[in-house]
């Protein structure tokens, strides 16, 4: 399975029927093609939109209603377009239900740091910020290294987004719990081994004696 | 509400001027009034609105003719050109987190003296701002944003200035319309009075204060 899909797969599990989703931009957005029939989820946009569905057709596209990364897509049924105050209210009011982001570190507190390399990337923070301060849970999905560099490290180098611990990461390796006493391995992704996860990991990592292998669908 | 022929609502723009700018991903900017910005050469703008677009797209039209002095956004990851202009020392950019931005905005229009957020604490975005705790949670204080201009854009406007927004392409418009001395408004069709039902006018147009005539 392609490494991408692996982890969207995998946090598609981590979704309730009638939450509140936003998907960052990139790899979280695969999250959406891969829900399970009958899993009824709403997703949020930040540029303004709730009950997001997918890309239209080609020709069928409508240039006032795009995503938060300006790409074309639908609305289902029951949507609501909101301004940028109201999308910000549900973001930090606690009212998302799930955040899921992409990152470029997470470290032994749980912290993330996903919206620049100083002298080199600097996007901007865009709704990032606000997303891993507001909403009820805080999902990363992410390769576990950037060529081969681990990303999740002791203490994260690159500006932090948010000082508030994300609940839970996933990479194609492995699912990592942050918590209070420090990164737990919960999961191995499938013909994956815990002295692989290690390697590819600089943080101190706390493996449970039995840790168990993600149930992908076939 | 006046209306105006596009030429002379850029007239009104003087070199310099601060200008809120709707739109997101350049859906909901007003084109019409960033093509005549550019045509006449209008420059060292201060902009504030939520991100530059793509070079040759809404806002990013401005970066391209070089006509922005200063950017107050929230990213600017799609536009090479705005990060090129900014790593070269031509282009002073504050990077603002877009709930903090829109809030902003929104203070400096609805009169209040700023507004208390826990977005950003612990990050840089906290450097040289006031802090404070408020029932053992701590908020940063961030200040109002106005400015001379808000150049807006609807999907219908009356013939009192009174607008209605399309889908996404509302985002930070309905904020910015209060949120300057001026607010120009463009929108994709000029109807007669009562064609907006009053529940569904988003922005009265008592706030508006010209909106650019058809071609």
């Amino acid at each position: 399975m392609d490494q991408r899909i692996l982890i969207a797969t995998r946090v598609v599990q981590e979704l309730q029927p009638g939450n509140l989703v936003n998907l960052g931009i990139g790899l979280p957005t695969l999250v959406a093609n891969h829900l399970p029939p009958g899993l009824e989820v709403y997703f949020q946009s930040e540029n303004g939109i709730i009950g997001m569905g997918p890309v239209p057709e080609e020709g069928m596209e409508e240039p006032d209603l795009t995503d938060a990364g300006g790409g074309y897509v639908s609305a289902l049924p029951g949507a609501t377009s909101i301004d940028s105050a109201m999308s910000f209210g549900l973001i930090r009011g606690g009212h998302l239900d799930v955040t899921v982001l992409g990152g470029l570190q997470v470290d032994e507190a749980g912290h993330l740091a996903n919206w620049m390399v100083p002298g080199k990337m600097v996007p901007g923070m865009g709704g990032a910020m606000d997303l891993v301060c507001g909403a009820r849970r805080v999902i990363v999905a992410m390769t576990h290294t950037a060529r081969g560099t681990p990303k999740i490290v002791p203490e994260c180098t690159l500006p932090l987004t948010s000082v508030r611990r994300v609940d839970l990461v996933v990479t194609e390796l492995a699912v990592i719990e942050p918590t209070e006493q420090g990164l737990v391995l919960k999961e191995i992704a499938p013909n994956v081994t815990v002295d692989e996860v290690l390697a590819n990991t600089s943080a101190r990592l706390l493996v449970p004696d039995q840790v168990p292998t993600m149930q992908l669908p076939g | 509400m006046k209306g105006i022929r596009l030429e002379a609502a850029v007239d009104l723009i003087p070199e310099g001027a601060s200008l809120m700018i709707g739109g997101f991903m350049a859906v909901g900017t007003p084109e019409r009034l960033m093509d005549e910005l550019v045509r006449q050469h209008r420059g060292g703008l201060t902009v504030i609105a939520n991100d530059t677009a793509r070079p040759g797209v809404g806002i990013g039209k401005l970066i391209d003719a070089r006509l922005v002095r200063r950017l107050i956004v929230s990213h600017i990851g799609t536009n090479p050109e705005t990060q090129r202009q900014m790593l070269a020392d031509e282009l002073e950019v504050e990077l603002v987190p877009q709930g903090t931005l829109a809030e902003r905005v929104r203070a400096g229009g609805f009169g209040l003296g700023g507004v208390l957020t826990a977005t950003g604490i612990g990050t840089s975005v906290e450097h040289g701002k006031q802090s404070l705790e408020i029932d053992g949670r701590r908020f940063l204080v961030e200040l109002p944003l106005r400015a001379d201009f808000a150049l807006i854009r609807g999907k219908r406007c009356d013939h009192k200035g009174n607008l209605d927004y399309s889908l996404t392409a509302r985002n930070f418009n309905p904020l910015m319309a209060l949120a300057a001395d001026t607010v120009i408004a463009e929108a994709a069709s000029i109807v007669p009075v009562g064609v907006i039902p009053p529940d569904e006018v988003s922005t009265p147009g008592v706030v508006v204060d010209y909106v650019v005539q058809r071609n």
